[in-house]
């Protein structure tokens, strides 16, 4: 754009004119005068600034800008008693004060003396033709076009016309007389370009003629494009026909294959291709036309038979291009052609000769943008990976991905179509070895730096992978991958989380395989699975996934009888609760614990139920442990967790005492079998019971104050229910506490009457039922406070 | 401020012609009731002729400006002395264009030499203390359409080193031929100049073609008579080294005021010619002069 600023600069003067034609309409202008005033000294401003920075397009912009505001301005003063003109008005129902405005304005532009200032400024203003006339806008472009024959310059001459085509597509879009006489006229003046005076022009500027050329394709293509929108096909061919007959029209050719429909340039590839050929090779450079060439055929399909030869004689040409940005601008285009056309054989040979061309002297370094469309071209056409790698290139050609961001970027679009596309899980070697290496990839780039949600993105890509890989029935193979995977992603937390799933999975896989029966190798197998997990587990970070897991790790191994071990994972998530801190970070928001803590400890009751006690340690040595666990846990002051939890506890205990279990573990003897109901342990329970029960009487006690009065009630109905579903009421002093209870929770009229009234019912229900008669006497005792 | 006086013209163009009404209102707006001595209103038309220094010496020049000729002069009394109400006091006016004998409404043109103008003054005059107000508008006449028939004469031209006078030195001119024609040189006023023009060769570059319009004025009196070409505005039709052969648009609006039709009476005459201007790059000056006759239909 070099040569095109210096003839801009009489555009200052011009903008200085229409100010002062503004200025000069005061009495016409109405209310908005100030408004219009301070934005046309703003433009002033500006203009003066840009003016002053060199800047001078930016000048021509805001001439632009005046000129719409001349239109708004006009537009205004036709309003009559606040109705504004419709869209598409006519000349007639446009006032004698506006059309006059508008008729001055016309008449101050004709005088401006520089052709090229007038020119602008003229087509600027084309749309205020309609206030004047219906046919102004037709009469005034073809005359515009041929003001242009005026302008000497070629280049100058060419951004003219595209100027004057915008205009008229915006104002016109149905003259499209001016638009096709507009290319032919520009067709007319292109010896020029090879005249002396640009030349020589050239020379003092110490332009070359190739770059010189490409300064007039946006003109070109933009003219081009006005032409070929929703043009006919006969059209497009005798436009091309004209070109052909020009001599050097690479610049011409260009700009056709950038402009035309892509369909018609892909049936007529071969042509083109015999005419780039053709093309002087001093004048505009070629790869720019093979880039385009390439570009039309990515869109759309040349004929079937021309595949191959298009894509021999268009390499051809590519591989003997020597300075490696135009090289690779040229293949990242050519690339998509190739990928849709032809098979891994044809896309090898390419990528190949990237390689070949891009790596001496480490020119991939400047070009990683194309190389990752060129991978990201690749990936979208080869969606079966197995495929994919058996291209020999492509994991050479990854290894041009230096600059560690790239790298990882590109591994990430890797890992997404593979997630996307691959339908079932996968065992082949090659694909394992190749995306585990790009895995570890991704997981190398982590550092303290790494933001959170690239972890995470990361981490999902990663399980996502972790997930489709299957070695069927090989389980030792698929531990020692999981064995290796940890091993390279043990930066990862949702990674390691992943494997222990997939280990557990594993285990449960196994013992689905031999029905329950573990035999010698898949006991010591399953042992092995429950020990990747045991030593996995304690690395995390994150304290309720590490709780969960353990729960987990322990059902699973519990479930494969192997009871030490199963112990061994509920002892390490008994010792670990104290750990659990009162507040914890949820998504970026630090929240309280106690309410995962409490659905995490009602979970691992249940657990508990059916874990065996240990020989050697004592009776119910896992509650107790968790007991006195929950007893030191420093609790909120105004939370009734702590009693929630021991009343939870108390169902735990009375299922303990039943005879059978409610459930079991296929193959494990709980405790029911193990003790067979001995007085000694139900003792032991009722005990435990006792200690319990009062625990939560004493913190009863405690809420009697006037304030937690409300938080008393509610509680003992809370436990009152309780001991109506678990306890055994026809103990005398069991009965006593219930009514007590129920007192308590109606003493200071905190109860909802409501809630009590259906909570009678229950009972009166429960006690029509046989054995259950003990409850009709408990009904008795308990009356219902009324309101009033 | 204080009392505002401001003449509105009913037709937003201000355009009129022989024998019609001149009608408007004039405006005075005021906050305070406003006392004056009488409201008139004065409609004047003029030709003011001056003579240039050039062409009869400074002195001459100085001393003999030849007076102002009236064309039509018209004055009335629109509110006998007293009292306006505060606010916004319109009050219209109607004058009818018509000449007294055998003067004749010229066309409004604003020259150089030769100036005719048309202007409504309102005066409102006032006691001593405060003064008086006046506001002056310009009012423009266009002549009737011409009656007969508009003959169209095509000029065609050719341009070379032999075809120019005023040459000192022929053989040092670099060769070239321009050809064009205007599409007449009866020019209606209100449609553009029109034409081509083809640079068919030329040695040297050409650096710009302009269209330079001129008026010629002529001021006859008692001494003799006084003839001044001076240029009223230059068009630039081509910028840089056009392309060989190729047909550029001649083409130009007649500027308002600035023109008029061509006139010639027996005190004046005004008259319009066109320049066509190459300048090479070499620095030649290269003019072709057309005598130009508007008029108005």
């Amino acid at each position: 754009m070099i040569v095109i600023f210096k003839y801009r600069k009489a555009c200052q003067q011009e903008a200085g004119r229409e100010l002062f034609c503004i200025g000069s309409h005061k009495e016409l202008l109405n209310l908005t005068q100030q408004d219009y005033m301070n934005r046309i000294e703003e433009l002033n401003q500006s203009l003066k600034d840009a003016w002053a920075s060199d800047q001078k397009v930016k000048a021509l912009k805001i001439v632009i800008q005046v000129s719409k505001l001349v239109y708004e301005r006009i537009l205004s003063m036709c309003m009559d008693n606040r109705n504004s003109l419709p869209d598409h008005f006519t000349p007639e129902s446009v006032n004698d004060t506006a059309k006059e405005t508008c008729l001055n304005w016309f008449f101050k532009i004709a005088s401006i003396r520089e052709l090229i200032s007038r020119f602008y400024v003229e087509a600027a203003i084309l749309k205020c033709n309609k206030f004047l006339s219906k046919t102004g806008i037709s009469e005034c472009l073809p005359r515009l076009t041929s003001t242009i024959q005026g302008i000497g310059d070629p280049l100058v001459a060419v951004y003219a016309r595209a100027y004057l085509c915008r205009v008229g597509m915006e104002v016109a879009p149905h003259l499209k007389d001016s638009l096709n006489k507009n290319f032919f006229d520009f067709l007319l003046t292109f010896k020029q370009i090879h005249g002396d005076t640009v030349q020589n022009q050239l020379i003092v500027q110490c332009v070359e003629i190739p770059l010189y050329l490409t300064l007039y394709s946006p003109a070109i293509d933009w003219i081009l494009q006005c032409i070929a929108y929703h043009a006919p096909e006969v059209l497009l061919t005798e436009m091309m026909e004209r070109c052909k007959k020009l001599g050097n029209n690479a610049l011409l050719l260009n700009s056709v294959m950038s402009a035309f429909r892509a369909e018609f340039i892909a049936t007529r590839s071969m042509d083109f291709i015999g005419m780039i050929k053709e093309c002087d090779e001093s004048g505009f450079p070629k790869h720019l036309l093979f880039h385009s060439l390439g570009l039309n055929l990515a869109l759309a399909d040349p004929p079937e038979s021309d595949r191959l030869q298009i894509l021999n004689e268009a390499w051809k040409v590519i591989t003997k291009l020597k300075n490696p940005q135009d090289y690779i601008n040229c293949a990242e285009v050519w690339v998509e052609y190739t990928c849709r056309h032809f098979t891994k054989r044809e896309v090898n040979t390419v990528l190949a000769d990237v390689i070949k061309h891009m790596t001496p002297d480490r020119a991939f370094e400047d070009a990683y943008p194309q190389l990752q469309s060129i991978i990201q071209k690749v990936i979208t056409y080869f969606h079966d990976f197995s495929v994919l790698f058996s291209v020999e290139k492509f994991l050479p050609f990854l290894d041009m991905f230096q600059k560690e961001s790239v790298r990882v970027e590109v591994c990430k679009c890797i890992m997404e179509a593979f997630i996307k596309h691959q339908q079932e899980s996968t065992k082949d070697p090659v694909i394992l070895n190749a995306l585990l290496q790009v895995c570890k990839t991704m997981h190398d780039s982590v550092n303290a730096l790494t933001l959170e949600d690239e972890k995470r993105m990361l981490a999902a890509l990663i399980n996502g992978f972790i997930k489709m890989v299957s070695f069927g029935r090989d389980f030792e193979q698929q531990l020692s991958f999981y064995v290796e995977a940890r091993s390279m992603f043990c930066n990862l937390e949702p990674v390691l989380v992943q494997l222990i799933h997939s280990v557990n999975q594993l285990a449960m896989e196994t013992r689905k395989v031999m029905k329950g029966n573990h035999s010698r190798k898949t006991a010591a197998f399953v042992r092995a699975c429950v020990a990747f997990c045991f030593i996995t587990i304690p690395s995390l970070t994150s304290i309720f996934a590490r709780l969960n897991l353990y729960l987990h790790s322990g059902q699973v191994a519990l479930a494969n009888q192997c009871l030490s071990q199963a112990d061994a994972f509920f002892r390490a998530a008994v010792s670990l609760v104290p750990e659990v801190p009162k507040m914890i970070n949820i998504d970026g928001k630090m929240r309280p614990s106690e309410a995962f803590l409490l659905e995490f400890l009602c979970n691992f009751f249940s657990t508990l139920l059916i874990v065996p006690d240990h020989p050697e340690q004592g009776v119910l040595f896992l509650v107790r442990g968790l007991l006195n666990v929950i007893q030191d846990y420093t609790w909120e002051d105004n939370s009734d967790d702590k009693v929630r939890i021991y009343t939870n506890v108390l169902h735990l205990l009375s299922a303990m005492s039943q005879e059978n279990y409610i459930y079991h573990v296929d193959k494990v003897d709980s405790n029911d079998s193990l003790y067979g109901g001995d007085p000694k342990f139900l003792s032991e329970i009722n005990k435990l019971c006792e200690t319990v029960i009062a625990q939560i009487l004493d913190h009863l006690k405690t809420l009697g104050k006037d304030e937690t009065l409300k938080r008393q009630s509610q509680l003992s109905l809370y436990f009152f229910n309780s001991i109506l579903a678990h306890g055994d009421l026809q103990n005398n002093k069991l009965n006593q506490l219930t009514v007590n209870l129920w007192n308590l929770a109606q003493k200071h009229g905190f109860a909802d009457t409501k809630t009590m009234v259906k909570t009678l019912e229950y009972i009166k229900r429960r006690s029509r039922q046989p054995e259950m008669s003990h409850f009709a006497e408990l009904a008795l005792r308990l009356p219902l406070q009324s309101r009033t | 401020m204080g009392t505002a006086l401001d003449i509105k013209i009913k037709r937003a163009n201000k355009v009129y012609h022989c024998g019609e009404v001149l009608s408007g209102v004039v405006v005075i707006t005021s906050k305070d009731a406003v006392q004056h001595q009488g409201i008139s209103l004065t409609m004047e038309g003029t030709v003011n002729l001056q003579l240039s220094a050039k062409s009869v010496g400074v002195f001459e020049a100085f001393y003999n400006s030849v007076k102002p000729m009236q064309v039509i002069s018209s004055i009335v009394e629109m509110v006998k002395p007293g009292k306006l109400p505060s606010g916004k006091t319109e009050i219209p006016f109607e004058f009818p264009l018509q000449v007294k004998g055998n003067k004749i409404l010229y066309e409004t043109y604003h020259g150089v030499f030769v100036n005719i103008q048309y202007t409504l003054r309102c005066d409102m005059r006032r006691s001593l203390l405060a003064k008086d107000l006046t506001k002056t508008c310009e009012f423009i006449v266009n002549s009737p359409p011409q009656k007969a028939k508009l003959t169209s004469s095509p000029v065609d031209f050719t341009i070379t080193p032999e075809t120019l006078q005023n040459v000192k030195e022929r053989a040092s001119l670099p060769k070239f031929l321009i050809r064009g024609h205007l599409n007449s040189a009866n020019c209606i006023i209100t449609q553009p100049l029109t034409g081509e023009l083809v640079v068919e060769n030329s040695e040297a570059a050409v650096k710009s073609i302009e269209l330079q319009l001129v008026r010629v004025e002529t001021c006859g009196c008692a001494e003799g008579y006084a003839r001044d070409a001076t240029e009223i505005q230059n068009i630039q039709i081509a910028d840089g080294d056009v392309c060989r052969g190729l047909p550029i648009p001649i083409y130009m609006v007649f500027p308002r005021l600035f023109t008029c039709p061509t006139l010639e009476t027996t005190n004046f005459k005004v008259e319009f010619e066109v320049n066509i201007v190459v300048l090479l790059h070499d620095d030649h000056l290269i003019t072709e002069n057309f005598p130009l006759k508007l008029c108005r239909m």
